[in-house]
């Protein structure tokens, strides 16, 4: 495929603004650039054909099964991407009078509230932009508690799971704190004695994800969050895994004080291919006074703005990412009281559905009833024949079939991570492990094919080696 | 109540069998009694007719303005129809983040395109994918050079963005570094002050120009001076306003980086935006965030993967460059249409026609008795004016008549014109504004 700049060609223009209307303003040539941007000038027929080409070389949810572990592809509904179009929406600028914006501030309030009864938290803040913004945010509401108590100073680390996601380490370090890893026990959960073990007076807090990055819901929940409660610290919950429990069990009740969640896995907003997402944070009351300014808050005539009175400052402008809330906001309406716990057991439904299908052939890293994803470990199928989990994951780019997430969590060494999702039907379900059976037997029959995967893509596996060394990060023009 | 499941009840139900089960509660047997919810506290599910008239409802309480003349950070520029129209395609729309190139050679490389533009755009060697937001790049931009050792101090423009100034003090605070803002002077930042600041501790200058009262910093000046005691500068810019202006390269900055909401993403009550970021190559593996780059696959084609991925926090954990996992694609792919269907005419066309229009409105505004520039500096599309009478006041007046006056500041006016606002327009509220204070005397 050509490159925008391979298409340009000089002179070609769009007739899009109108001439200036007043006199053309002078500046002084000092603050003038020398040359323009070499920015590709291309028709529109051409521009929007080449989108075209690239559209076709993108995998979206609506091109095909997504069990991307960890990543909750489920489909992205259509009316929710209209109604965020709406021209009441897009068409307001965000220092309006508050008097102006009282729809945007109902959308906002009104998705705190449900989110904050989902997660069993008592406020919202919709302002992070993305789940790690949020990992980050809500381990500010830890570091200012513990600084209100003058007890900052010691309470310096964070204990992290080792299966965590690797944001949660990263986001404790920009938060301040050290991390503290603690290990898994046989069963896949937190190893009690292991937590026990390394709480203290310098614990400042515990992030865990819940059911794990393994698909499973940690039975010891309760005495976790009671362990770092008794030694001074504060629970986070990790929202990545949200889409299991919604309406069957709460963080807040699980004794979690804080949570951020994913708007674009959870509540259905697209990804964007990698964004805008949303990572709005929710926290017991106790902690609310310290959440990012402004707060959207209940008036009497509908929601306005207010300052929370201890609060952490901002940590992104203006609100957040609004209209992938505005999306967030019309399928919590669309799903409601019955849809939403419908929804969470769906996916854990069709989660132990495939399960059970690939078991037979493929080992189960934690063979257990899981959540709204499993692990399956191509640990043995290594050992046995040489292929791997990319060979795997790549053999089924073949199949038109997204591949699952590999290699995490890392305590698997040959992690292949599969999460259907609830807006996948039984068909797609037995196809793809009807697919994915295959495949298995052509491993051990094949291996090659597996190896030299994917045969029907248009470009095979990238030197990504060569990338990382010579590292080529922007055209070069002639 | 409305769903997005496909399976029936009865094939829900077949299922469950199949795996030894009866019901779905028994799904969620290994979660401790003390932690289930029998049911939530929220309204009835709707049907879509029902969710399209609930929010259709509610975005009809927001008052759209015909005529903005405000920004202060969100700017209301022309989106050409073919950015919407190709942003809204279903397989960019919902693709995840593509770490599968073989299937994802669409996205790679529209943010390979995306960061030869930016660079292009700020005079940087090399671009990242994007990040949240013009705060959050700030932010990421003056972490960049800390060190955590000998450089753990950054000073700050007191004439940037107020909110970016916020956002800063956040991320900065978390690290125990040192932030400094320097005041500021006629609208702009102080630049003595500035030198006093600025010592070897530092690791990076933020400033911001167009800063927050639209004025033009002497940026060369601030850049020589902070080089000189050995700290990096990151330079905040309105992207718009490169089409013509000078650029973060070529006044020597080391960092560029800037809300690109200008370039084709709408007003949207403040988001979602994009957060660009450029530096110049010696920088380039600090650089936070996604960063796409060429290579070749097996058969020797060129293609385009996620790269230098040994910055990132799947990798490093606790010892990432920043905890950042995506960008903002979408967005990004956004930004870089508009470009496109720009070109470097349409572009050079945006910047002239707000700067002309900025001007026009300032000399009009300014015959006005006691609307007077508050600096005589150069400014690009947004200037700082005093009022007469009350700024809430007038706006108010004005909104009656469908125009979004400037941003109230200290009892001064920040006024703001783009190529949106044609000379009919400002006449419409220069006329208006006079009026309006004929009444109140």
């Amino acid at each position: 495929m050509k490159l925008l700049f391979e298409i340009s060609s000089s002179g070609r223009r769009q007739s899009l603004l109108p001439d200036c209307d007043v006199n053309e303003y002078k500046f002084d040539p000092s603050l003038l650039r020398s040359e323009a941007p070499r920015l590709p000038e291309i028709s529109e027929v051409d521009l929007d054909r080449h989108y075209t080409e690239l559209a076709g070389e993108t995998f979206g949810v609506n091109s095909g099964f997504y069990p991307l572990g960890s990543c909750t592809m489920k489909y992205n509904p259509k009316v929710n991407e209209e109604l965020a179009s709406l021209r009441g929406f897009t068409g307001i600028h965000p220092l309006q009078p508050e008097s102006t914006v009282k729809g945007s501030l109902e959308v906002m309030g009104r998705t705190q509230a449900m989110l904050c009864e989902i997660t069993g938290m008592d406020k919202m803040t919709l302002q992070p932009a993305a789940g790690a913004h949020g990992e980050y945010t809500g381990l500010l509401l830890i570091r200012n508690y513990h600084r209100d108590r003058g007890e900052l100073g010691r309470r310096t680390k964070i204990i992290v799971p080792e299966s965590a996601h690797g944001t949660n380490p990263a986001s404790a370090v920009m938060a301040g704190f050290t991390v503290v890893s603690v290990p898994s026990n046989a069963q896949g959960g937190v190893d009690l004695d292991a937590l026990r073990a390394a709480v203290g007076d310098d614990t400042a807090g515990l992030m865990l994800t819940n059911p794990n990055t393994l698909g499973l819901f940690d039975p010891g929940i309760l005495e976790i969050t009671k362990i770092i409660h008794d030694a001074g610290g504060l629970c986070y919950y990790d929202g990545a895994n949200l889409n299991a429990v919604m309406g069957h069990a709460r963080p807040g009740d699980m004794g979690f004080d804080c949570v951020h969640v994913n708007l674009h896995k959870t509540f259905s907003t697209p990804h964007g291919g990698g964004g805008p997402g949303s990572g709005p944070v929710g926290c017991k009351s106790f902690l609310a006074k310290y959440l990012p300014s402004p707060e959207i808050v209940e008036t009497a005539d509908g929601y306005g703005f207010s300052e929370a009175e201890n609060s952490m400052g901002k940590v992104r402008s203006f609100y957040g990412n609004f209209l992938v809330v505005v999306r967030a906001f019309a399928y919590m309406l669309t799903l409601g009281r019955q849809g939403i716990p419908e929804a969470s057991e769906n996916a854990v439904l069709n989660a132990n559905y495939m399960m059970r299908k690939l078991a037979p052939a493929y080992k189960i890293a934690y063979d257990a009833q899981c959540m709204h994803e499993f692990v399956m470990d191509i640990g043995p199928l290594k050992d046995e024949v040489g292929v791997n989990a990319m060979d795997i994951a790549k053999r089924l780019l073949d199949f038109g079939i997204h591949p699952p997430t590999m290699y995490f969590p890392l305590i698997v060494h040959e992690a292949l991570m599969i999460e259907p999702t609830e807006t996948e039907s039984k068909e797609t379900l037995d196809r793809a492990c009807e697919v994915l059976l295959e495949i298995f037997k052509e491993a051990k029959e094949n291996p090659e094919l597996l190896h030299s995967a994917p045969n029907d893509c248009s470009i095979s596996r990238p030197d990504e080696v060569n990338a990382a060394r010579n590292p080529v990060l922007k055209y070069i023009f002639e | 109540m409305g769903s997005y499941i496909p399976n029936t009840v009865d094939e829900r139900l077949e299922m469950l069998k199949s795996l030894g089960l009866s019901s779905f509660d028994e799904l969620y047997s290994v979660v401790p009694e003390a932690a289930r919810v029998r049911e939530l506290d929220l309204p009835d599910g709707l049907s879509e007719m029902e969710t399209v008239a609930a929010v259709s409802r509610i975005a009809a309480k927001n008052k759209v303005f015909d005529s903005i003349f405000r920004g202060a950070g969100a700017y209301c520029h022309y989106i050409p129809s073919v950015v919407k129209a190709i942003t809204s395609k279903e397989d960019f729309v919902t693709a995840y983040t593509p770490y599968q190139a073989e299937i994802s050679q669409g996205v790679l490389q529209s943010i390979f395109e995306y960061q030869t533009q930016i660079c292009e755009l700020t005079g940087m060697d090399v671009s990242n994918a994007s990040v949240y937001d013009g705060a959050t790049a700030a932010a990421e931009a003056v972490l960049m050079n800390v060190d955590g050792r000998r450089k753990k101090k950054v000073v700050v423009s007191g004439a940037a963005d107020p909110q970016v100034i916020k956002v800063i003090r956040t991320y900065c605070d978390s690290r125990n570094v040192e932030v400094t803002v320097v005041p500021v002077k006629d609208c702009a930042t102080d630049t003595e002050a500035l030198r006093s600041a600025v010592d070897r501790e530092t690791a990076t200058v933020y400033i911001q120009s167009p800063n927050y009262y639209g004025v033009l910093e002497d940026a060369e000046d601030i850049i020589s001076a902070s080089h000189e005691a050995g700290a990096k500068v990151a330079m905040g810019v309105n992207p718009i306003s490169l089409g013509i202006m000078k650029t973060p390269g070529e006044y020597g900055a080391d960092i560029a980086c800037g809300e690109g909401q200008p370039l084709g993403l709408p007003l949207s009550f403040g988001g979602p935006y994009i957060g660009f970021m450029a530096a110049k190559k010696d920088m380039m593996r600090k650089l936070p965030g996604r960063i796409v780059g060429q290579t070749v696959d097996a058969d020797g084609r060129r293609c385009f993967v996620l790269t230098l991925q040994a910055r990132e926090q799947h990798i490093r954990r606790e010892k990432a460059s920043s905890n950042i996992c995506s960008n903002e694609a979408l967005c990004a792919m956004t930004v870089s249409v508009y470009l496109a269907a720009m070109g470097p005419e349409g572009l050079k066309k945006a910047a002239v026609c707000s700067a002309s229009h900025a001007h026009y409105l300032a000399k009009e505004l300014s015959k006005l008795d006691g609307f007077e520039l508050v600096s005589g500096r150069e400014f690009f599309d947004e200037f700082l004016m005093t009022c007469p009478v009350d700024p809430d006041k007038l706006n108010e007046k004005l909104a009656e008549n469908g125009i979004l006056g400037g941003l109230p500041i200290d009892g001064n006016i920040l006024w703001c014109a783009t190529e949106m606002n044609g000379k009919a327009d400002i006449d419409r509220l220069v006329a208006l504004v006079a009026d309006i204070v004929k009444e109140a005397e």
